[in-house]
């Protein structure tokens, strides 16, 4: 068999990306205090025990508040720069472009630490309101990127068309642009609302005294006797990731079958 | 030319620096079927797209029966566009399609847009093809369902960007047949781009030759074909063998000169046009020189040579004969009718030649 | 008249439209980015006490950050850990990618892409901290060897130093450096690999001299995509890496969050920002004569 070798490794390596997700489960579901093996036996108690605390409602309405602003805010201004990028020629387009996809690879501690620094020069105190502006910037690149691709997957005669049968811009954007990259909408809406559900460190820094749901997970790692509990709500999570992406994959899908084009591949 | 529909009038274009357009003026008639021909980069789409509104003009104007398009968009205008890429919306069926520019009229009720849209697609040849899904249809049934969707909207100028590029070569004949009878049924004005020569010659009234952003000769095909009004329209425009020429007289009755390979011939004003610059050439078309057969006698000036090539292409043969005098062979084509047998390389060729479809470039 | 008409046809331009289009997204780059990364600069050539800003300008807080041993063990540890992170991760990755693009059926690759960021979006505190029970001193890994019987004491060198570091960064960063060389590699024409064979090389010596060299833009974006961010990782260090896997992102927080120190915060920061752009331009400009060519 062609890659015999490598196909063994890409197994191999499979396991490597997944251990810590499949042993999420097994920890959330056994029946004993300390996450190690042997296992204890099936409880379903830890999942029980995450409807009794209040304190981590807050934080999952918080978190929830949050994820859903930051991504609408993010696929809205996405959508402008991505139009922007793949239908315009326009001055110093190299560098606009540059400067908003870089938080894509600045550390995060570095757009952490300079919000801080302007908020707390400006004199505003931390709220969910600073963790969405933080979070609105690092998504946004993720949106662009997508959006990118179902931009370049429209065939600009297709709006010409529309303009030339008669259409106004606004009219061919509602019915020719809009429909077409609506899969890439949606999936950019699903990747920047997974992103911020997520992301812990500029949150850590920004969020005052309203913790994400991150946040507050952190501050449970410290107690052993947490852990267990934790473990429920991450196997939670996880699984509200999972079907989030599916769901994403699903309307990227579409969106290429829809327009005819070919499959390359998936998100970045 | 019939009454003029469109006018052209000194159109200029930059795009930055670079000068797109230079000096654009043509006027095009009501009902004619006009193309824009030349090589890519000439500006030939860049015109149409400025005539269709998609583009705007640096300087002079676009006339549509008589009112100045300027500041008209193209949602506005009375032309109709079928896409290089035919631009059927993905995402809407074939009558959705060929309907969609009816959306803003009022005056219609959707029985009779149904309508409209299956008379369209009947004239399309594609009646009964309404319910399909837009990216379900081959190449050719998307450009029918493009035309259909351009001429429900009845413009006065139907625009044609390359229509026929994406086809192969069997389904672009039949279109191109198709076309002509469907402006014929028409009646609207079509300006068609494109590349192709044979295409521009076999469909257009008129055809605009295009070099560099600026129109080189604008004529009917036969004049185009057999009077080229320079060497380089001369060059683009099917074959042509150039062979080096010196003018010997000048009088009122023509010009006499001496081909080189061929002889003295006397021509008449209307042979005469630009050259490249480089001395004066004589031109001559492939299918202006016979070949004599055993036993042929000639009507017209004789010459003998050498065939060096034989290129056979079923109905036609291509000969390459080397002539006395002169370093390239030119370049003549026979019919092979009734089964004639084809000459081989290394026979003497005798080549009948007549003055009088002879062009000199000086 | 002239200049009007001007001005107006380029209110119609492409020029003005995209710039239009793009300026609300452009705006709150320049605000909450290009600012704020001004203002850390700024800060960091002034001085703090308590919670008083003194903006005179000094270089006291670089003067401090570059002299301090700790400071120093930490950037150097900092870089020394990115720099394992990302040749761990890349030389792990190039096989998947090379797998995906060259071995798996054209229908399935997406399957595969999406199997491999799957667990890239999910929550990354929670995949870290798992790490730190997979190899912990009772850990996963380690009662499994024993059980096993590979091993007769549980491996002490995995958790709470600069390796288990490298490992749970590798696991993160995974995806970043599978999808650019999966992306390069894909835009291999194939026929490439054939006519080197056809022209007498072997399979080795056809992906030394045609595949890999293709394949190095995706790997330099692969390489930096990794490096940049890892150098500013908070979470693993602070989870799995123990007093001595600690990197310079948890001394930012500290002077920040905990020491009210935020100029010498600051001048970290920047000195970080630095030396990383530094190290990324210089590998960018080794790997010039690869990234050349039609885009």
């Amino acid at each position: 068999m062609r890659g015999g070798w490598l196909r063994i490794y890409a197994l191999l390596y499979l396991v490597f990306l997944y251990a810590p997700i499949i042993l999420l489960p097994l920890f959330a579901f056994n029946n004993g205090s300390i996450i190690a093996f042997p296992l204890q036996g099936f409880t379903t108690r830890w999942f029980v025990e995450l409807t009794t605390i209040p304190a981590l409602h807050t934080a999952v309405l918080n978190s929830l508040m949050i994820a859903v602003t930051t991504a609408i805010v993010s696929t809205a201004l996405g959508l402008c720069a991505a139009r922007a990028a793949t239908r315009y020629e326009f001055p110093a387009k190299r560098g606009i472009m540059g400067l908003i996809m870089v938080p894509l690879v600045l550390p995060e501690i570095i757009v952490a630490v300079s919000l801080l620094v302007v908020m707390l020069q400006l004199g505003l105190g931390l709220s969910a309101m600073t963790v969405i502006l933080g979070h609105v910037l690092i998504c946004t690149p993720f949106s662009i990127a997508i959006l990118n691709s179902s931009f370049q997957n429209l065939d600009r005669s297709l709006e010409e068309a529309a303009f030339d049968l008669g259409e106004t811009r606004f009219s061919t954007f509602r019915l020719i642009t809009l429909p077409l990259i609506m899969p890439g909408i949606i999936s950019s809406l699903l990747i920047a609302f997974t992103i911020s559900l997520d992301e812990f460190i500029i949150a850590f820094f920004l969020t005052g005294n309203e913790p994400t749901l991150p946040v507050y997970l952190w501050s449970q790692l410290r107690f052993p006797q947490r852990i267990p509990v934790v473990m429920a709500l991450g196997t939670i999570l996880v699984a509200l990731s999972i079907l989030l992406l599916t769901t994403a994959e699903y309307f990227r899908r579409r969106g290429i079958a829809r327009t005819g084009a070919d499959d390359t591949g998936g998100f970045l | 030319m019939t009454r003029p529909l469109i006018e052209l009038r000194d159109v200029h274009k930059y795009y930055g620096d670079y000068h797109a357009l230079r000096g654009i003026t043509a006027q095009i008639g009501q009902g004619e079927f006009f193309s824009l021909l030349g090589p890519s980069g000439c500006g030939k789409t860049t015109l149409l797209r400025t005539i269709a509104g998609f583009e705007g003009i640096s300087s002079g104007a676009v006339l549509l029966d008589g009112q100045d398009m300027d500041r008209v968009p193209a949602n506005k205008r009375p032309t109709n566009m079928v896409f290089q890429s035919y631009a059927i919306f993905p995402h809407l069926s074939v009558a959705e399609n060929v309907g969609f520019g009816l959306r803003k009229r009022g005056d219609l009720n959707a029985q009779a847009k149904r309508t409209l849209v299956e008379d369209a697609l009947d004239m399309v040849g594609l009646g009964g093809y309404g319910k399909r899904a837009a990216h379900a249809l081959s190449g050719g049934q998307r450009q029918r369902v493009a035309l259909a969707r351009a001429l429900i909207l009845k413009p006065k100028v139907l625009l044609l960007d390359e229509p026929l590029s994406a086809l192969d070569r069997k389904m672009r004949e039949q279109m191109q047949v198709e076309l002509i009878k469907l402006q014929r049924h028409v009646g609207i004005t079509f300006i068609l781009v494109t590349h192709d020569q044979e295409e521009a010659l076999v469909m257009s009234d008129r055809i605009a030759v295009m070099f560099e952003g600026e129109i080189a000769q604008l004529d009917d095909p036969e004049v185009i074909y057999k009077r080229p009004a320079s060497r380089k329209v001369a060059d683009f425009i099917g074959i042509m063998n150039f062979l080096p020429a010196q003018v010997l007289e000048e009088s009122g009755a023509g010009v006499t000169v001496d081909i080189a390979g061929l002889g003295r011939a006397v021509l008449d004003a209307g042979q005469i046009t630009r050259g490249s610059g480089n001395g004066a050439e004589a031109g001559l078309r492939p299918e202006t020189m016979t070949l004599l057969y055993e036993g042929q006698s000639a009507q017209g000036e004789v010459v003998e040579g050498r065939i060096e090539e034989v290129v056979y292409y079923g109905d036609m043969t291509y000969y390459f004969v080397a002539l006395p005098g002169i370093d390239t062979p030119v370049q003549l084509s026979m019919r092979n009718l009734f089964g004639r047998d084809v000459l081989a390389v290394g026979d003497t060729a005798r080549v009948v030649w007549n003055p009088g479809s002879v062009m000199l470039f000086r | 008249m002239a200049g009007q008409d001007r001005t107006g046809r380029f209110w119609r331009s492409d020029a003005a439209s995209g710039l239009i289009l793009v300026s609300p997204t452009a705006l709150y780059a320049i605000l909450l980015l290009a600012v704020p990364v001004a203002m850390v600069l700024a800060i960091s050539f002034w001085t703090q006490n308590y919670l008083e800003i003194d903006r005179t300008f000094t270089l006291k807080n670089y003067a401090e950050a570059l002299s301090e041993p700790l400071y120093r063990q930490l950037m150097l540890r900092s870089l020394t850990i990115s720099g394992a992170v990302t040749l761990t991760t890349v030389v792990l990755a190039f096989p998947i990618a090379y797998f995906v693009s060259f071995h798996v059926s054209p229908s399935r690759k997406s399957l595969w892409i999406f199997l491999i960021t799957i667990p890239f979006w999910t929550s990354y505190l929670i995949r870290v901290f798992l790490w730190k029970v997979i190899l912990g001193f009772n850990g996963v890994l380690n009662t499994s060897l024993q059980g096993l019987g590979f091993i007769d004491e549980p491996l002490t060198f995995i958790l709470y130093n600069a390796n288990a570091v490298v490992i749970t960064l590798a696991h993160a960063y995974a995806p970043f450096a599978i999808l650019p060389i999966f992306v390069a590699l894909e835009k291999i024409d194939r026929s490439l690999l054939e006519a080197s064979q056809d022209l007498g090389e072997n399979r080795v010596t056809t992906f030394l001299r045609v595949t890999l060299p293709l394949a190095m833009p995706g790997v330099v974006a692969a390489v930096l995509i990794v490096f940049i961010p890892t150098i500013g990782d908070y979470v693993t260090p602070r989870l799995v890496g123990g007093p001595n896997g600690l990197m310079i992102a948890n001394m930012i927080q500290t002077q920040f969050l905990k020491l009210n120190n935020a100029p010498l915060g600051a001048a970290l920061a920047v000195i970080a920002m630095v030396m990383v752009s530094t190290i990324a331009l210089i590998f960018v400009g080794l790997n010039r004569r690869y990234l050349r060519g039609p885009k």
